[in-house]
């Protein structure tokens, strides 16, 4: 069952993906995207960690996507024109890819033989209990430097914006 | 585990049963209510009170034609009502009702699943439901649509922040995510719900949950999405028949998550205001006699001629009710049920009167309410709660 699901839903994060950069049109490509977090999240989810799987519909899927959206929306982007492929890319696009996954699925098998390997159900701390006690014991300084980078990155947004008004 | 199953379908068919019910006929009660707001009858033709109204509706939303313009685009224009609808009817599954009940030897949950991340799984699922209308909005191809279309997915995003910092407070006080342990943490009377439970009364974040509730749900006085006077109909102006019916449920739906989860975060759920001690079994008892009692009065001295066979009726109906709330047998699980339905009721009555009293805001009021006013607020009433629960809690 948790094979059955895990099989879904890893399949299906991957063909959204692929549909991201195969889509002409970005909205179609933005709701791909949605459909990569949304079977990320259901991957979380098996994987024992609620907490995250949530925050990552409510944050990625709920709030940063629906702002994609209506960017595109409100600039009205039409679908991108493809221009014909270069020589260099038909010939040598499709034995590279290869050659990258090849070359990823090596170094992971060698990194983390089979014993290794993620078990479902193997992890149970994903509460929203214990994230938040580890944010707020073990990971205080990462968390707080995070908050301020964040806080730094808005600001900078509004004087760029303000400089942009005036 | 068999038996688990079984059980399981059962609940999910009940609750599917109830919701579509309660759908259908809440667009009467809110048409009812806004037609006596504004001191006229409303639905009054179809069956008695106009209460086949809404099964005329819907009759008529099936058989019209469905129309699809040819600009569309096909593929986002279909999945939008079905995304909306998906999303508004999602979050039911996790909304307890009751109690433990035990029915023919076997115990279980008023509920259909409890999660250890109920709260969450109910705000991300409805942060999803933006999507059926932006997308509904852009894929009609048209500047009405795709303007309501813009208004709703910045509106939602602007009032997620209140209403997420509003729930925030009283999860603090409750300690827990799960709507199950939420209410049994709220058990005893009206002074353990969250909106007065002390350290902190959260009267303040049931106010700004409430309002960030009734944008996030388009409705009056924040429905610029579909502002009919300017926008024609906003997002779904170019659906028909049942995917324009279904953006109509969808709305309805949200409104019941909302108002139910109102009810879950700080009203205390399916706890009655004061002990069963001091009588509060007997109330439900006493609103349905009185209920009966009146109608068969206005049965006498009827105000129209129709009313003379109907009213009686109804009295008779209420006075049975009333009769069946004292059955000790029923009485475990109707209970419970009777106040969750009717807190879950005040708050939905409390939409339509809005609705029928409030006009529409301006959309920089709207903007500006929710940063400059709402969210600071939130704040606010956050970090107190906070600062006082680790100091007294």
């Amino acid at each position: 069952m948790t094979l059955a699901i895990f099989l879904i839903f890893a399949v299906l994060a991957v063909v959204c993906a692929i549909n991201v950069v195969v889509q002409t049109h970005p909205i179609s490509s933005a709701i791909s995207l949605v459909g990569v977090m949304g079977s990320l999240a259901v991957l979380y989810l098996q994987l024992g960690a609620e907490f995250i799987a949530a925050s990552q519909v409510i944050v990625y899927a709920g709030a940063i996507m629906v702002l994609f959206v209506f960017v595109i929306m409100l600039l009205n982007a039409g679908a991108e024109v493809k221009h014909g492929r270069s020589l260099m890319a038909q010939l040598l696009g499709a034995p590279l890819l290869g050659a990258l996954l090849a070359l990823l699925a090596y170094f992971v098998q060698r990194l983390y033989p089979r014993g290794a390997s993620v078990v479902f159900g193997g992890f149970t701390h994903g509460t929203p209990l214990d994230i938040g006690r580890a944010l707020f014991t073990t990971y205080l300084l990462p968390f707080e430097a995070t908050s301020i980078l964040i806080l730094i990155g808005i600001v900078g947004a509004i004087v760029l914006a303000r400089k942009e008004m005036d | 585990m068999d038996s688990f199953i079984v059980i399981s379908l059962i609940k999910a068919a009940v609750v599917l049963a109830a919701l579509l019910g309660t759908l259908l006929y809440l667009q009467w009660v809110e048409r009812k209510v806004i037609a006596h707001i504004q001191v006229r009858p409303g639905p009054y033709r179809v069956g008695p009170h106009g209460l086949l109204q809404p099964i005329a509706d819907v009759i008529k939303l099936i058989t019209k034609e469905d129309l699809i313009p040819p600009y569309v685009n096909k593929p986002l224009y279909l999945a939008a009502p079905f995304i909306a609808m998906t999303m508004a009817l999602l979050p039911i599954c996790v909304i307890p009702f009751g109690p433990t009940i035990e029915v023919a030897g076997y115990r279980t949950w008023m509920q259909l699943t409890d999660l250890n991340i109920g709260v969450l799984f109910v705000l991300a699922v409805s942060s999803m439901g933006v999507y059926g209308i932006a997308l509904a909005g852009w894929s009609s191809n048209n500047k009405y649509a795709l303007l309501g279309g813009l208004r709703s997915s910045a509106q939602m995003i602007s009032y997620e922040l209140p209403l997420s910092l509003a729930i925030a407070a009283p999860l603090l006080i409750s300690n827990t995510l799960s709507l199950r342990q939420l209410v049994e943490r709220q058990e005893g009377s009206i002074l353990d719900w969250n909106i007065l439970h002390g350290p902190f009364p959260q009267v303040l974040s049931f106010l700004i949950f409430l309002i960030a509730g009734f944008a996030e749900t388009n409705r009056v006085p924040f429905d610029l999405p579909e502002a009919e006077n300017e926008l024609v109909a906003g997002f779904h102006v170019e659906y028909s028949s049942m995917k324009f019916a279904s953006f109509f449920m969808a709305e309805y739906a949200n409104m019941i998550t909302v108002s139910s989860m109102a009810v879950l975060l700080f009203l205390g759920g399916w706890v009655a205001p004061w002990p069963a001690r001091y009588g509060s079994g007997l109330v439900p008892a006493a609103i349905f006699a009185g209920a009966g009692v009146v109608a068969l009065y206005h049965g006498m001295h009827p105000g129209h001629r129709r009313d003379r066979r109907t009213l009686p009726v109804f009295g008779a109906v209420f006075l049975a009710m009333a009769a069946v709330f004292l059955l000790p047998v029923v009485q475990a699980w109707l209970l419970p049920l009777f106040w969750f339905c009717a807190k879950t009721g005040s708050v939905l009555f409390t939409f339509m009167w809005v609705r029928g009293t409030l006009p529409r805001f301006r959309y920089d009021q709207l903007m500006g309410f929710t940063w400059k006013f709402l969210f600071p607020v939130a704040v606010a009433n956050l970090l107190a709660t906070g600062f006082l629960v680790a100091w007294l809690g």
